[in-house]
């Protein structure tokens, strides 16, 4: 279902919780479909003894995958014309992740979002944009 | 990532949905999606991301033949120095930003090229993670009838060591 531009406001907000203690196994299925295989992402000991982090962590895609879900859910199927972001902070096993689309303008048949997900600590991990066309 | 062949297949899309924990059935049921506005599967808007699978020399996947950075009897199996393929040994790199530009969504049955051409670098400065390099790559993906889909530029940035996260 899209959008229509003539229910849409600047500040309207849509939300979605991404995924609630995000499991190893997960970004181990986001290695496998993606292709990246970055030993940073599945391999504790890799991650840990050579490359010097606390734990192996999310692919910053996998986030902007999870996000681009929410997007979708409230755009319809098909909708987006744009969607950037900027990777902030790392995305670690066990977080929790909420992402919030902000309208920022609506012009003709397309809408202008402001994108944010944040993890369970209000730390923002990936912050962008989106542009989608509406009714 | 350049590519010569991409073949949008729909078990592909649908172990890339689940993979995103996206249970959206546009994804995954041809029948279901025939009764949605795009009329059939698509993929989601990220996909475009794993045409490394079909990239025959993307880094970031272990090669037959070939000495792979990940742990095994070592936690590495390369020694330092050798490179870590940009994996992160002490600090290697890591993706910065991501942009799409939708041109048209894709569907099974595309099959797809892409051609990277190499954007704009620069530096900064951080106290998480020291000198910072960052490099843009433009990423342009064509269809079979050789029409632009999908306009992709990522930013990957090598960092002086890990990033602090406290």
């Amino acid at each position: 279902m899209a959008l229509n531009s003539s229910e849409l406001s600047v500040g309207d907000t849509y939300s979605e919780c991404l995924v609630e203690d995000l499991k190893r196994t997960q970004i181990v299925m986001y290695a496998g479909s993606s292709g990246d295989y970055n030993p940073l992402h599945t391999d504790e000991i890799y991650t840990t003894k050579v490359a010097g982090y606390p734990t192996v962590f999310a692919h910053g895609m996998l986030t902007m995958g999870m996000t681009g879900r929410m997007l979708t859910n409230y755009v319809g199927d098909g909708r987006l014309t744009k969607y950037g972001v900027r990777f902030t902070n790392q995305v670690w096993p066990g977080d929790t992740l909420n992402a919030t689309a902000t309208v920022e303008e609506v012009a003709g048949d397309k809408v202008k979002l402001k994108v944010e997900t944040t993890n369970q600590d209000g730390l923002v991990v990936v912050s962008g944009y989106a542009e989608a066309r509406v009714d | 990532m350049a590519v010569d062949k991409f073949a949008i297949e729909a078990s592909h899309i649908m172990m890339f949905a689940r993979s995103i924990a996206d249970d959206n059935q546009v994804y995954y049921d041809a029948d279901y999606a025939a009764t949605t506005e795009p009329g059939s599967i698509i993929a989601p808007p990220t996909f475009a991301q794993s045409s490394a699978q079909f990239d025959p020399d993307y880094f970031l996947r272990p090669k037959v033949g070939q000495a792979w950075f990940g742990s095994g009897k070592e936690p590495s199996g390369i020694s330092r120095g050798e490179g870590s393929g940009g994996g992160g040994g002490g600090g290697g790199g890591l993706h910065a930003e991501q942009h799409f530009e939708y041109h048209r969504h894709l569907t099974p049955g595309d099959v797809l090229t892409a051609t990277v051409k190499p954007g704009k670098t620069w530096e900064k400065e951080s106290k998480r993670a020291g000198k910072l390099t960052f490099s843009e790559t433009v990423t342009e993906y064509r269809d079979q009838n050789g029409e632009l889909v999908i306009t992709a530029t990522g930013v990957g940035v090598r960092t002086e060591r890990p990033v602090d996260s406290k």
